[in-house]
């Protein structure tokens, strides 16, 4: 992807409008690979996340994507394009087709099946209740119905903070399958490990700006001990 | 019986027999007393507080139901039930995003199309005796669902929060995504007047018709009387929660199809 595919943040400020969590954020996120946003809690990396889904807009400044300010967007256009998936996987009720079928409501069960298969699912999944899948299989069922609307970014909010590590790790490979194929995914993280297992690109966050940003390579020899300790550089 | 206590051959049980009733409260007032329940102020209040209200009012129509009476006034007292109602609704279901003017619609909305069915249909004689009483019905009995449904439908937004934007996420409209919530709300809300409804004459006895036999009208007329009545309640009901969760339903989100945060506690 070119660089005018990337997501571009221009002197944004977002969050409550008396306490904003993000100040003057100038940042470039880049469309290829597994970009992860890092950083300590309260930082604004889910505030960031948020505002590239436009499930809600800055109070100021403006966030561009592919050459056009979100605004200019049908954000219904837009979110079938950077598709999201959450920490806690929404589940709607019904089967996992009919969760397939809120994100394209004439999916075929081919198709179910295909998706599921691609997420590393079984097939057989696709009439299960989806209410009773582990927790792993919920985060990779919600990925797989994301991936329903053919995103070419992939938004994922801590997708694995729930998780147990065998589920974490199906995931995350998950993730890093996605990005090989072709699909730009933009991964909040605040395991260290995990971001230097996945991470192509790095975007620290502190304070509500960009503290560093770059290839693990060069954070790890960040002068920052915030930026150090944010990657989980050797000391 | 003439001389007796009662005298509802006539429709009036008089001042006697209205003081008589009283002892019904009396009777509620020492089950509170015996089992310590400590309602007695509430209940002397809520009955004494009824009693003045009904008098009041049944002073104030003798201003409008008489069939020489302008229909301006009718109309008045109307508008003045409207807004105590949109005023009742906003007390109690605050922390809907302008919910005082959606109240106001909803239950102008209402009156237009039950009334409009009533008296349009010339199911009932347009006066002051009838405009009022069927104006009054209307707007009480929307009341509870009204604030049921508001009060729904915030908690929704709150509470499935996660779901609502997981719906937007996948790039469905805000309407898309609210409608299992608004769903819900409005079965919710709907549900226990059709049980009621379904009861009716097996489990209870509804008020007007009792009212109109005491009156001393045929059993027969007060029974299609009490039919029109309940299918009044039925369409009140639904056509307010229908537009109040409509207008609730735009106001929770921003024109970016986002789901707005709560401005205030939902108490």
């Amino acid at each position: 992807m070119s660089s005018a595919d990337a997501f571009e943040l221009v002197g944004v400020d977002a969050g409550p409008a008396d306490d904003p969590i993000l100040h003057g954020l100038d940042l470039e996120i880049p469309a290829n690979g597994v970009t992860v946003l890092a950083g300590p809690s309260g930082a604004g990396k889910s505030t960031l996340l948020r505002l590239l889904n436009r499930l809600d807009d800055p109070a100021a400044g403006e966030v561009r994507w592919r050459d056009r300010a979100l605004t200019d967007w049908d954000p219904t256009d837009l979110r079938r394009c950077v598709a999201m998936v959450f920490q806690r996987p929404p589940i709607f009720p019904g089967t996992v087709r009919d969760n397939f079928a809120v994100a394209l409501p004439d999916v075929t069960d081919e198709r179910a099946v295909h998706v599921l298969e691609h997420v590393g699912l079984s097939g057989e999944l696709v009439g299960q209740d989806a209410s009773t899948l582990s927790g792993g299989e919920a985060q990779r069922m919600c990925v797989a119905r994301a991936l329903l609307t053919d995103p070419a970014v992939l938004l994922a909010d801590e997708p694995t903070a729930a998780l147990d590590r065998s589920a974490r790790e199906t995931v995350e490979d998950l993730g890093r399958a996605l990005a090989d194929s072709g699909v730009a995914v933009v991964w909040v993280s605040h395991d260290t490990d995990q971001l230097r297992r996945l991470a192509d690109h790095v975007v620290v966050l502190a304070d509500g700006s960009v503290r560093a940003t770059g290839h693990l390579a060069d954070l790890d020899a960040s002068p920052d001990p915030l930026v150090r300790r944010s990657v989980g550089a050797s000391a | 019986m003439t001389g007796g206590l009662l005298a509802i051959e006539q429709g009036d049980i008089g001042i006697a027999g209205l003081a008589a009733s009283g002892i019904l409260v009396a009777v509620a007032v020492a089950v509170s007393l015996w089992r310590h329940l400590g309602l007695e102020r509430s209940l002397l209040w809520a009955s004494l507080r009824a009693l003045v209200q009904l008098l009041l009012v049944g002073w104030a129509l003798q201003f409008v139901v008489d069939p020489g009476d302008p229909l301006i006034f009718s109309a008045l007292w109307i508008v003045a039930m409207v807004a105590f109602a949109g005023w009742t609704t906003s007390r109690r279901a605050s922390g809907v995003p302008k919910v005082l003017p959606l109240a106001l619609v909803s239950y102008t909305a209402a009156a237009i199309v039950v009334l409009g069915v009533l008296f349009g249909f010339g199911i009932y004689e347009l006066e002051g005796r009838t405009l009022v009483p069927l104006a009054g019905m209307v707007v009480g009995n929307s009341l509870a669902a009204t604030v049921l449904v508001s009060r729904q439908l915030l908690i929704a937004a709150d509470e499935q929060r996660g779901l609502i934007e997981g719906r937007l996420a996948l790039g469905l409209s805000a309407k898309e995504a609210f409608q299992p919530h608004l769903r819900q709300a409005l079965r919710t809300a709907l549900v226990p007047q059709i049980e009621s409804t379904k009861a009716v004459g097996i489990v209870f006895l509804p008020g007007a018709m009792v009212g109109l036999i005491l009156a001393g009208v045929d059993p027969a007329d007060a029974v299609k009387v009490q039919v029109s009545v309940m299918y009044l309640v039925l369409g009140s009901v639904a056509t307010t929660t229908a537009v109040m969760s409509l207008g609730i339903s735009r106001e929770l989100f921003t024109p970016a199809q986002q789901l707005k945060r709560p401005t205030g506690p939902i108490e």
